[in-house]
Parts: structure tokens; sequence; C-alpha cells
């Protein structure tokens, strides 16, 4: 592995840095490249779910073969630190991810909301937890297989988050979350790398998982049966999915059938909505209060703006007035062009200069000027009804 | 310092095991000379441990250490319909084959212990009836090093008809074992937490005792455990019972318990917020082994501590490992009373037989900068004053 790639982070000697190794090929050549510069490296792996857990309740097989924190990921992450030489643990954070991904991701559900466990996990636990938890150890950084880059601008006196040199792999609308101190003190090694080169790497590293599939689905929830998932967690806590049935309506009122609640939906969506129309019907918008689910037609999914709240800023420390940015709003999106405008306490509302379809209540806005993420926060439900 | 989890062997004990890997190697139940020779080495450590033990050398089953033994106790024995009678802070390799037997039709009472670790033999005694056909209790707990009355347990066993298993894997060596006097039918011990080999141990079955074997095959061990027997391994189980039984007496461990002892005081009098679990409530410890001593740090996260020290090159333990490796709280401090923070903040410190003070000062030296360090990372306790 002679392949020098720039790190902005300098590492100094002596200077411990915690791996957050989850057993796939990214974080795993992370530690190789860090060891391989010389760092002190210590690997961790957090242990966030118990597979097992909701074993034999409907849908779950008896022994889960599910990938997160699964035995076989904890193994290749431990072959990996062995063949590395490096220290490695496994960090028992299920009561947090619990707390702060689980329980949250439940609840949006339960509200007409559609979440994003991932981003949860990345600002609860892979980086905040994360780096408490490195530096408890007595390592000073961080550093994770995402694809991603930071440095340092010194005109601004921030820490910048930008895109990696791999668009197709870019992670960062996972990472809007990220704080100025957990900025400073991590390291995306991967950031200036296509997988390609990070396989190839792996593989001349000796890395046994260099061919190992990438991770797509919820970890928690192997098979992706979602409703499935909130029903046997509620039941393993010793409650019920709260009866949230309601009327499917068009957008001019008209009830167009019954269903069975609002967990079921999420906006955009086209199947399982029970009512036959001529035209294909998509669901435009949940009601919580009313239990009402709106449906209509594929061009009714358009918006020309949205809002968030629960900002984090990175390229810039607040917006104070309005701006020009680009915009994700999922992970599978371009960005597209759009105006910034303070809205408020917290809030900010986007101006699309084309509108976009299925704007999502739950899920994250994510905020660029070209490379560089400003900051996001996360989508409220549309301000007036349909 | 992290003695109770296992052991080197001592070099006396390899010396005695050598003969047998290459020039003995020869199967133990064969006719011919050579096989006489290894049979010859098996029948000598019978003897060792049977003195060890205080019992008949026709009483020691050779098997493969602890688990297997407290196994085929319970499992050899117990049948749907039956009542079993164990307490809230034993092994895994008790309280596993305990839910197992539960789930087949067992009935089981798990006795509580004292919040100072101490079960008392008068909840024993009310946990009995008609139907109870075994009581199981650990002799010394490996977390805690607290000792239990086994002779008074001994007596309420008798009195009452019931076969009596002791699981005495971690006093063999630390405590003196007598059969007899304790009264048991059935007594668990493992060479490795003696300064044996790993994967041998012996289970004592007192004649007259029926009890079925768990692995079936050849007449091995009179028909109670099958299997070709691991001469080396057994051979220098032999040895560390006799050095073991020689330690007892001379004097070695009112050495290791100063030592501890400082170590003890030492830790309370530099760290504040911090205070030994075993304590009875005047402040003074109940019976332990010599070598243990169970501390918690309140406010720290004893998971990261444990790393964070291992880094600094010193080794113990913190709670249970889980199937994955990650901590999980000790069942043996909460069934104690413990709230779940403490027993998240416990440390256990074990040390070998062969400690000295330079080991305990460089434990005073290192363990109290690094709880003061996590403390300083700790939200809620940071600025605290503490």
């Amino acid at each position: 592995m002679s392949t020098q790639h720039p790190v902005v982070h300098r590492i100094s000697s002596g200077e411990i840095i915690a791996v957050a190794m989850s057993g796939g090929v990214d974080s795993s050549t992370v530690a190789a490249m860090l060891r391989e510069q010389g760092a002190e490296v210590v690997g961790l792996t957090l242990q966030l779910w118990d597979q097992n857990r909701l074993a034999g309740k409907p849908g779950v097989p008896t022994r889960s073969t599910g990938r997160c924190c699964s035995l076989d990921d904890v193994y290749d992450a431990r072959r990996v630190a062995e063949s590395l030489g490096i220290p490695y643990y496994v960090v028992n954070q299920q009561e947090r991810f619990e707390r702060d991904v689980v329980q949250p991701f439940v609840n949006d559900y339960l509200a007409g909301r559609t979440p994003i466990p991932c981003s949860l996990c990345n600002n609860h636990l892979k980086f905040d937890q994360l780096l408490l938890t490195a530096r408890q150890i007595g390592a000073t950084k961080i550093a994770t297989g995402h694809y991603a880059r930071n440095e340092y601008d010194e005109r601004r006196g921030r820490w910048i988050l930008k895109r990696p040199a791999d668009l197709a792999k870019d992670q960062t609308w996972f990472l809007f979350g990220l704080t100025q101190d957990q900025l400073a003190h991590t390291l995306f090694p991967l950031g200036e790398m296509t997988k390609p080169e990070v396989r190839e790497i792996a593989r001349a590293g000796g890395l046994a998982l260099a061919d190992k599939p990438d991770s797509q689905e919820i970890c928690f929830i192997p098979g992706g049966d979602y409703k499935q998932f909130i029903a046997n967690y509620l039941d393993e806590q010793g409650e019920r999915v709260p009866d949230s049935a309601g009327e499917l309506v068009s957008t001019s009122g008209e009830a167009l059938g019954h269903h069975s609640g609002i967990h079921n939906f999420t906006i955009g969506q086209r199947k399982g909505l029970g009512v036959f129309a001529p035209n294909p019907l998509y669901v435009l918008q949940i009601d919580p209060t009313s239990r009402r689910v709106t449906v209509g037609g594929e061009a009714e999914l358009n918006r020309p703006s949205l809002l968030v709240h629960r900002l984090n800023w990175i390229g810039i420390a607040s917006l104070d007035a309005p701006r020009r940015a680009e915009v994700r709003i999922r992970h599978s999106q371009q960005p597209t062009a759009a105006t910034l405008e303070p809205a408020g306490d917290d809030r900010v509302r986007v101006i699309f200069d084309e509108q976009q379809r299925a704007v999502t209540p739950g899920h994250s806005a994510v905020f660029y000027d070209g490379d560089e993420v400003l900051g996001g926060g996360w989508i409220l439900p549309p301000e007036t009804t349909l | 310092m992290d003695a109770n989890a296992t052991t080197p062997l001592l070099p006396d004990v390899l010396a005695a095991m050598q003969p047998y890997w290459i020039e003995h190697f020869a199967n133990a139940s064969s006719i011919h000379q050579p096989g006489q020779e290894a049979r010859r080495g098996v029948d000598h450590a019978r003897e060792q441990v049977a003195e060890f033990l205080g019992c008949r050398a026709a009483e020691v089953v050779f098997n493969s250490g602890g688990t297997e033994g407290d196994n085929t106790a319970l499992r050899g024995l117990l049948r749907a319909g039956d009542h079993f009678i164990t307490t809230a802070i034993e092994h895994s390799a008790i309280l596993t084959t305990t839910a197992h037997l539960e789930r087949v039709g067992v009935a089981v009472t798990r006795v509580a212990p004292l919040p100072d670790g101490r079960i008392d033999p008068e909840a024993i005694r009310s946990a009995l009836r008609p139907d109870t056909r075994l009581i199981s209790v650990m002799m010394a707990n490996n977390e805690t090093g607290v000792v239990q009355d086994v002779g008074a347990i001994g007596r309420v066993a008798s009195e009452a008809g019931v076969v009596l298993h002791i699981d005495a894997v971690q006093a063999a060596g630390k405590v003196p074992i007598r059969v007899e006097e304790i009264g048991c039918q059935l007594l668990s011990i493992s060479a490795h937490k003696m300064y044996g080999p790993k994967g041998v141990g012996a289970l004592f079955v007192r004649r007259g005792t029926q009890i079925e074997s768990l692995v079936l095959g050849g007449g091995h061990e009179r028909r109670r455990r099958a299997g070709t027997e691991n001469v080396p391994g057994i051979v220098g189980f032999g040895q560390a019972a006799e050095i073991a039984q020689k330690t007892l007496a001379d004097g070695a461990l009112d050495r290791l318990a100063a030592l501890r002892d400082r170590l003890e005081s030492g830790l309370l009098a530099r760290i504040p917020g911090c205070g030994v679990n075993g304590n009875d409530a005047n402040g003074g410890t109940v019976a332990r082994v010599a070598n243990t001593t169970n501390i918690r740090f309140d406010a720290v996260d004893s998971e990261a501590l444990v790393i964070a020290l291992d880094l600094k090159g010193l080794s113990v333990s913190g709670g249970s490992a889980c199937h994955s490796g990650a901590t999980e709280p000790s069942h043996v401090l909460l069934a104690m009373g413990v709230d779940k923070a403490r027993a998240r903040a416990s440390l256990r410190f074990s040390l070998l037989k062969t400690a000295t003070d330079d080991d305990v000062d460089t434990v005073l030296e290192i363990v109290p900068a690094a709880v003061e360090r996590l403390r300083a990372l700790t939200p809620a306790f940071a600025g605290a004053g503490a």
C-alpha cells in the first residue's frame, strides 16, 4: 500500500486516532491507511442494536441475519484489526441508539413523518458519542469511512465540509449535523478516493473483505419491513401501535377510502393505497391530527418551497439574509438551485427555482454552495393544507 | 490485574505437561504399555485433584472446564417437574443453563443476594419445596470475590435431603475446599483459574450420586464423561492443584490480601466518589477471596475506562462481555441492588498471585489519572466539583 493520498488533517506522532470500524471495506481501509501513515490507531465498533432482540416476533427470524452490529460484521472488523495489529474494542451504545435513533424513528412514523435514521445515528452516535468515547480512552481524533471531505478555512475561521471526489458515493447529505468541534476532530481519509480505489487498496493490503458488498438497508431492520418493526418494537415495550386509521381524501377533500394508520404512508408513495383510480395516485400529505392522508396525481406532488427547522450551519455561522444555494432533499438527488430565506427562530424557507417532487417531512434538506455544505435542517410539514 | 478471567501456567505445570505431548502421547484408554504410561499420568493427576478437594480419587470426573461441570451438574440431574434453587449472582454457565431448564419444565427459584453480596443460607431454606431436587450456589463470586458460607448452605441441603452443587471455579486455589466440610454432592472446578491449562476441569461427584453424563460415547471416566482424555491438560491440572494446595498453606494468600487491601484503600484515598462493591453495612468488607476487589467510580463509564486503562497497559474487567464483545452491566452488581449507572461504573481488579508492590503502585498511578480524565469529559460530572 504505497499510494499516498492527501489527508487534510495532519497526524502528529503519538496521537491516537480511533477508527470507527463497521466491518465493511470502507472503514477497514481507513484503518489500514492510517496505520500505513504511521498513526497510532485504535479500532472501535459501536454495538448499537441486538439483532436477536425482536427474534421470534412476526416476520422476524428466530436467528437474525441482519447487518447492524451482527456478529459477522464484528468478526470482520476484528479480523481486520488483528491483521493490522491494532487494539480493537466493541463499545456498547445500545441504550443511546435506542433513545436517540430507534425511538425517534418510531415516533416520526407515528406522527406522519418519514425519518432518516442514518442522519440521527451520525449526529448522536457516530460522531457525538464516538468522539466522546474516543476522548475518554485517550484518543484525540476519530476517523470514519464516510465519503466526504473536511478542511479548515482560515479566512472564515471555520471547519468546512465538502462533497467527496467520488460524487457517486457522496454521503454529505447524512452529515449536515456535524458541529465545528466534530469536524475539527474527524478524519475522512476516503474523501479524495473513489470506491474502486478503496477496494483496490483493501485488496493490495490483503484485507479479506475487499469485495464485501455495500450495506444498503436500515441497519436495525433487516429485510426492511419498517411497519412490522414498529409493531414488534411497540409490542416489546408493552404498547400497541396507536390507532391512527382515517380517511384517504382527494385534494378537493373528497373521501376516496379508508386507511389503517398514517404510519403506513410516506410522501410520494404510490403502492398500497387501496384506491382504484384511472390515473396513478400518490400520497401528497399526511395530517396526523385529522389522520387524513391526501392523495392526488403526480403533478400535484411538486412543491415550490419548503420550511426547515433544527438547523445546523457548517460553512456559514448563520443565515442573516436571503442567499442562493443548491439544495438536496434526499440522498439520491443532485443539488438543485434554490434561494434560502431566514424564516424566524431556527427556521429557513427554501424556495426552489424549479418545483420539487415529494417534499418529505422528517427528511432533511441540506444546503450546498458548490462542493461545500453550508448547513441543513429537518423538513417541516407544509405550512398550509392543500 | 485480571486474574479472575484466567491465569498463566506456572512453569512447574508446564514442565509436568511437557512429556505428555510427544513422548507419552498414547491414548490413556489403550491397553498397551504406552497407553498405561498415559494412564499413569491421568491417575496421578486424579489423586492430586482428590487431595486438593478432600475427596476420593474415584469421585473426580475430568472434563473440559467449569462450564461443562456446571452443565453436567444441572442437566445431568434435573428433569421436568423438579424444583431447583440457585442464586441471582451465579456465573452465566449456571444462569444460562438454568434458563434453558426452566424452558423445558424445571421450576426455578433464584435467591437474591444481600446488598453486600452474600447469600443468606436461611433464604435458601425458605426457598425449599417438597419437590426441590437440587441446590446450586457458587462458592466465591467472580466479580466481587465475596465468599459464601457454603458450610451453612450444605447443612440446609443435607437437612432437607436435597443434592447440593457448588460452583467452586473462582474459589479454587483462593480458599480451601473440603467437600466433606461443605457436605455437597457435586462441585465444579476449572484448571485455568488456578494456574493450570485452559480446556480442562473436574466435577466432584460424591459416590452414590446418580447423575447422567452429558457427553455420550465410550466408557471413559467411569462412564461419567465420554471422550478421549486430555492427558497433557489433566496432568497439568493435577500439578496446578498440588501447587495450589501448598499455596493455601504457605501464607502466600495473606501477602496477596495485603496487596489487594493496599490497592483498594489507595484507590479510595486518591479518587473521590468511589466505593467498594461487596461491603457490609458498617463499611467493613465481608469475607472475600484474597485477590479480588470490585470498585465503583461514580460518573464513569467503566467500558471506556477499561479501554483507556488497557491502552496504558493495565488489564482490568468491567461488567460481563456480551456476544459481540461489548460490555453489559454486571448482573451480579444489579442483583445486589447496585443501580444501573453505578454497575456501569464499576471495575474488577483481580491480582495474580505473582503480583508485586510495583504492580499496585502502577495501578495507583494510572487509574486515578484515567478516572479524572473521564470525569472531565462527562458532561454531567465536569464542574460538579468532585
